[in-house]
């Protein structure tokens, strides 16, 4: 099989995903072009080379909707022969554009394809798309839905996770992104925004908040009560886990993901079309899949789609160097080092979403640059990158440096 | 014509009177839907007719279908036909093309307001008794005949939705507002008021029928306020239910789907949800129980026949406590003068005290005048003087409960009212044989158990005596109708049958948390499955002397020949420990001041929780299956007489889940074999007293259920 490798990537910043959001005024569209327009240009790349991009969309309705992945490939003037698709697996969609990317290097189907995503969560609002398991009520009702923040907050109760455990979480996440910012971990791959008249709007991630501490985080108050205890979703949640005798709420604003616009774009190819193209591979991927878990709780599943992935690649969890867990709730990433026994320096070391936003639909990608930036950083081989995602889905996926 | 009348006028307006021949209210049932369609055919094709209005020759318009009919069981083709043909009639009616108005002189509930509903024009009568609403959610099933779907049609979705879940009865001006009916008139002008809107022309097409209709929701989910109602409700749904009645849950997405379709389309699926809940478990269950048994009890179905009315215009009660003073509020409140005695007067005013409590409360929320509650609290007499009682009819003692104690006021109460007068004994466990024979009248004495708060326990378990006489028991059930409470009539035996069965379930909670079985999950596990409470938490309200007490008496009586039941050494350390219960500062739970009840901490270190739990349904069948196995016990035994009687008593006297229809239709709802298989596997696992009986094996492999079922019906 044709092996799969990561030649470039680029990311946009962050903008808050409300009205006030630096890119609010940006279309979807040209989130996810201008990133196809960076790795183009910044490796003075013959487009007509690259045979697909997918891009991951959590809302892909309204101006996301209608396969954005086409529309960016066009917006962005690519050559008209490249192919476009968009790809929902929730929050791990744009981890699942890259895995498809690779996957079509591997077995034949094309020589370099784009994975990315894109979300503008301030223009399509969460839960825009709604869906049969959230809202047609059969499903609902017979399946247990409950929306995430109570599967956060079910995963605190069972796991005895305090108020003060999850702040603490996000204390350190701030912490280590206004370092990692500080320190310009980042400048290698944030591509700036720009308006239409080609000035920058953004070129930070807007959301985090440096020097956040326990106390002011501590004031916050919790997201899910009402939704759990006023519209019923706690004892939706005890009847699959009944030996709660309650749900403590602790997630808050301040110990989730943020809301934010943003996107992101992945090129991987084979090694033939980097040596067409004059480029130098950077990281092979070497493995990748996904899981459902129980979807009541939701969040679950990245140990054990870690523990697939890495018995499907025969390796330990001691082979990897680094792990990058989206910061969904500050509890999915307590529970995701408690079970697989890692040492909080080896996850997340640049912080996560929690500081700096969760764009759903191209988070993925975004944590894979980052996370392969980081590892030439500090000269290690082997990271592992996962999210937790709607349905109770998981998506994990291996890369190590060449 | 049994079910209605139809005229002509002059003017060609038809008026359609139901009005059954034989009975008091106007009911949905096979007989009266024929009469109806043919009627409906009528004003269709005869040329002179107009239009037509449909009114009642009764009180009320009409209430909805003959629940016993509904109670019977129903395969699905049969519970699909049953729905499909009232739809169709109501969808001719609808479409006919001749307007049709509903004159509502009544209520009009359930099947009635449907029939409404597919009239082209509602009026009704000004009248706070004239309500309207589609309850049929509180009975496990949604509204049938197109309900549903006109109802979402007419008022909304999400207004709608939320009739059709809390199946809400609205009064004139609330229906009005709601856009239920399309007018509310005064009662003498309702039929001119019908006539006029005929004679004004109207269109006979419903909105729903014209070209280019859509429902303001019919975009589904890709309507944003629909999208949040249906991801929000299925959880309302499921904190209400816990998954046992699937109604809301089907009105539910009736109404989801329902909306999107066309019209006929749209009726189609609410029939086949309607056949999946009449062909299911759970509609039979709660119908057959809470409204045709109970119905019949209340109607004293095990009334002896052939003896003579008792009148109650004076009776005594003996002890003023808490369940002395309820017992004479509820006969006050009947219309009878109580004495009211107890050792002291001072004593027998605190009971009266009880019902000027209740009875102040009543008249701030507007439920009594103030003259009627005066009028009520003059009929109650207290006092210390036995001879009051002269004249009374019957007379109830709720005194301690200790043998010599209720022996001894037998004695000076019959001393002044005299051996004929009846006497019952309000005890909850004390052998009533064994109590009679203070009495100089053993055929008169029997046993009234009461419930507490009386005021608002429907139950009375009759409890009859060796020496019993069947006319002690004909006017002891006449009191309880007095009462306008439901009896159920049991033989002695110790703990009757209520004391009994409900002893099993604390018991067997009681014996999970000396496995070592988490006690959230034993209480959860009794919550998800339909109980008002868990096994320990209604133990703390009961206090847990009271089983021990209960057991040390069997003991006294019995003496080692008594088995104790599984959670007495539980019973024991607890109390023990200082944990007697909420009234004594705390049990298996803690109860601070501040807010809600938690459990115990120390719990954990007397009973430390296993590493393996069982899975919740484990405990949820072995908590269900001990009080039914008891149940059945009790029937095979002589204690119960008749199954209904076991259902009504465990849904009324301790909240076993009104889904399963009770404890024996618990057994058949399961299905015999298998019930008899779970038990056979707890007894392995958890000892003897889970023992199937050989009555019930033999029940089991001739498939003898409590209820038979009709031929083609559904087991569940």
């Amino acid at each position: 099989m044709t092996e799969a490798f990561i030649y470039d990537h680029a990311r946009t910043p962050r903008g808050r995903g409300r009205p006030d959001g630096a890119l609010h005024e940006v279309t979807a569209v040209q989130l996810a072009a201008q990133m196809l327009g960076a790795v183009r240009d910044r490796n003075s790349l013959d487009t007509a080379l690259v045979d697909d991009v997918i891009l991951g969309c959590a809302q892909p309705v309204g101006e996301q909707g209608g396969n954005i992945g086409r529309a960016a490939v066009m917006t962005a003037g690519y050559a008209d022969s490249v192919a476009g698709q968009q790809v929902h697996r929730f929050c791990a969609s744009a981890l699942e554009a890259v895995n498809n990317a690779a996957a079509q290097v591997m077995v034949g189907a094309a020589d370099a394809a784009i994975g990315g995503g894109v979300e503008s969560m301030s223009r399509v609002s969460m839960g825009a798309d709604s869906g049969a398991w959230t809202a047609d009520p059969t499903v609902a009702y017979d399946t247990y839905f409950a929306p995430q923040g109570i599967g956060a907050d079910l995963i605190a109760s069972i796991d005895g996770f305090s108020r003060t455990d999850v702040d603490s979480y996000a204390v350190e996440s701030q912490r280590r992104a206004a370092e990692a910012w500080r320190e310009g971990r980042f400048a290698r791959s944030v591509v700036p925004v720009r308006d239409v008249l080609g000035d920058v709007l953004l070129d930070h991630d807007e959301h985090m908040r440096p020097g956040t501490t326990l106390e002011q985080l501590a004031a916050l108050k919790p997201a899910f009560t009402a939704l759990g205890e006023k519209a019923g979703f706690d004892l939706v949640g005890m009847q699959k886990y009944p030996a709660l005798t309650a749900v403590n709420h602790v997630h808050t604003g301040g110990n989730s993901s943020g809301i934010v616009d943003g996107a992101a774009a992945v090129l991987v190819g084979s090694r033939a079309f980097g040596e067409r193209a004059g480029l130098k591979p950077r990281a092979r991927v070497r493995a990748f899949t996904s899981i459902g878990s129980e979807p009541t709780i939701m969040l679950t599943a990245p140990a054990e789609v870690t523990r697939k992935c890495l018995s499907r690649a025969g390796m330990r969890v001691s082979d990897i160097d680094l792990f990058e867990l989206n910061e969904a709730f500050a509890s999915v990433v307590l529970r995701f080092m408690a079970q697989l026994e890692l040492d909080h320096a080896k996850v997340n070391v640049n912080g996560g979403a929690i500081a700096m936003g969760h764009p759903l639909g191209a988070t993925g990608a975004m944590i894979t640059g980052i996370v392969l930036d980081e590892l030439e950083r500090r000269g290690l081989g082997t990271a592992l990158v996962t999210l937790c995602a709607g349905n109770g889905l998981g998506t994990a996926t291996i890369i190590e440096r060449v | 014509m049994n079910h209605l009348t139809l005229t002509i006028d002059a003017d060609g307006i038809a008026l359609i009177t139901l009005d059954h021949a034989a009975e008091t209210m106007n009911l949905v049932s096979p007989e009266w839907l024929a009469e109806f369609a043919a009627a409906v055919e009528t004003v269709a094709t005869d040329p002179a007719v107009k239009g037509a209005i449909v009114t009642s020759g009764k009180k009320a318009f009409m209430a909805g279908a003959d629940l016993k009919l509904l109670s019977k069981g129903f395969s699905k083709a049969e519970a699909l036909a049953f729905s499909e043909a009232p739809t169709r009639m109501h969808r001719r009616l609808e479409t006919c093309g001749k307007p049709f108005v509903a004159a509502l002189n009544g209520l009009a509930l359930g099947g009635g307001f449907e029939l409404a509903l597919a009239c082209h024009h509602r009026l009704l009568v000004d009248d706070p008794k004239a309500v309207v609403g589609l309850p049929e959610v509180k009975v496990g099933l949604l509204p049938g005949s197109g309900g549903t779907q006109r109802l979402i049609r007419l008022i909304g979705v999400q207004k709608g939705l939320e009739l059709l879940l809390s199946g809400a009865a609205l009064g004139p001006a609330e229906a009005l507002k709601a856009g239920l009916v399309d007018a509310v008139v005064p009662p003498g002008d309702l039929i001119t008021a019908a006539k006029a809107w005929l004679m004004g022309a109207p269109d006979p097409v419903r909105a729903w029928d014209r070209k280019g209709y859509a429902a303001p929701e019919a975009g589904g989910l890709l309507n944003p306020g629909m999208a949040a109602l249906f991801s929000m409700q299925p959880a309302a749904n499921a904190a209400k239910t816990f998954h046992n009645d699937p109604a809301p849950a089907a009105i539910t997405s009736v109404v989801f789907e329902g909306i999107q379709l066309p019209f006929d389309k749209a009726l189609a699926v609410e029939s086949k949800y309607f056949a999946k809940l009449l062909s299911g478990p759970v509609a039979r269950n709660i119908i057959r129980t809470t409204f045709v048994s109970k119905g019949e009890a209340e109607k004293l179905a095990s009334r002896p026949a052939g003896v003579p009315k008792a009148n109650f215009a004076r009776v005594g009660v003996l002890g003023a406590g808490m369940m002395g003073a309820g017992i004479a509020y509820v006969a006050a409140v009947a219309g009878a003068e109580v004495v009211l005695i107890d050792r002291s007067q001072a004593e027998a005013d605190k009971g009266k005290a009880f019902a000027e409590k209740t009875l102040a409360r009543e008249v701030e929320r507007g439920r009594r005048s103030e003259t009627q509650a005066d009028d009520i609290l003059s009929r109650i007499r207290p006092g210390e003087d036995f001879a009051a009682l002269a004249g009374v009819s019957l007379i109830v003692e709720a005194v301690f409960e200790e043998t010599a104690v209720k022996a001894d006021v037998t004695r000076r109460a019959q001393a002044v009212a005299g051996p004929d007068v009846i006497f019952a004994s309000n005890t909850s466990t004390l052998p009533i044989s064994g109590l009679a024979e203070a009495s100089q009248r053993p055929e008169g004495f029997i046993g009234l158990h009461f419930f507490s708060p009386v005021d608002r326990m429907a139950l009375v378990e009759v409890i009859l005596g060796r020496r019993t006489s069947q006319e002690t028991l004909a006017h002891a059930l006449d009191f309880v109708a007095f009462l306008r409470k439901t009896p159920i009539v049991v033989h002695d035996s110790r703990g009757f049958y209520t004391s009994r069965v409900f002893q099993t379930f604390i018991h067997e909670g009681m014996a999970m948390l000396g496995e070592g079985i988490a006690p959230a999950l034993i209480e959860n596990a009794a919550r998800f499955a339909g109980f008002p409470v868990g096994p320990l938490a209604v133990t703390d309200e009961v206090t847990l002397e009271l089983p021990m007490k209960i057991i040390r008496q069997a003991e006294a009586e019995v003496g080692q020949a008594f088995e104790r039941p599984c959670g007495t050494p539980v019973l024991e350390r607890m109390l023990a420990a200082g944990r007697g219960g909420r009234k004594s500062g705390g049990g298996f739970y803690d109860y601070p001041q501040d807010g809600p009840k938690r459990l115990w901490p120390g719990l954990a270190d007397i009973y430390p929780v296993r590493a393996d739990q069982p899975d919740i349904t484990e405990i949820r069948h072995r908590l269900l299956a001990i009080q039914a196995l008891d149940t059945a016990r009790c029937l095979e035994e002589g204690v119960l007489t008749t199954a209904a009687d076991g259902d009504l008593g465990s849904l009324l006297a301790w909240g076993f889940p009104s889904w399963t229809g009770g404890t024996l239709s618990y057994i058949d709802t399961v299905g015999l074999e298998a019930f008899v298989a779970q038990c056979d596997g707890f007894a392995q696992r958890y000892g003897s007293r889970f023992e199937p009986t050989p009555a019930l094996r033999r029940r089991a492999a001739e498939n003898e259920p409590f209820y038979p079922a009709p031929d083609g019906a559904e087991r569940a």
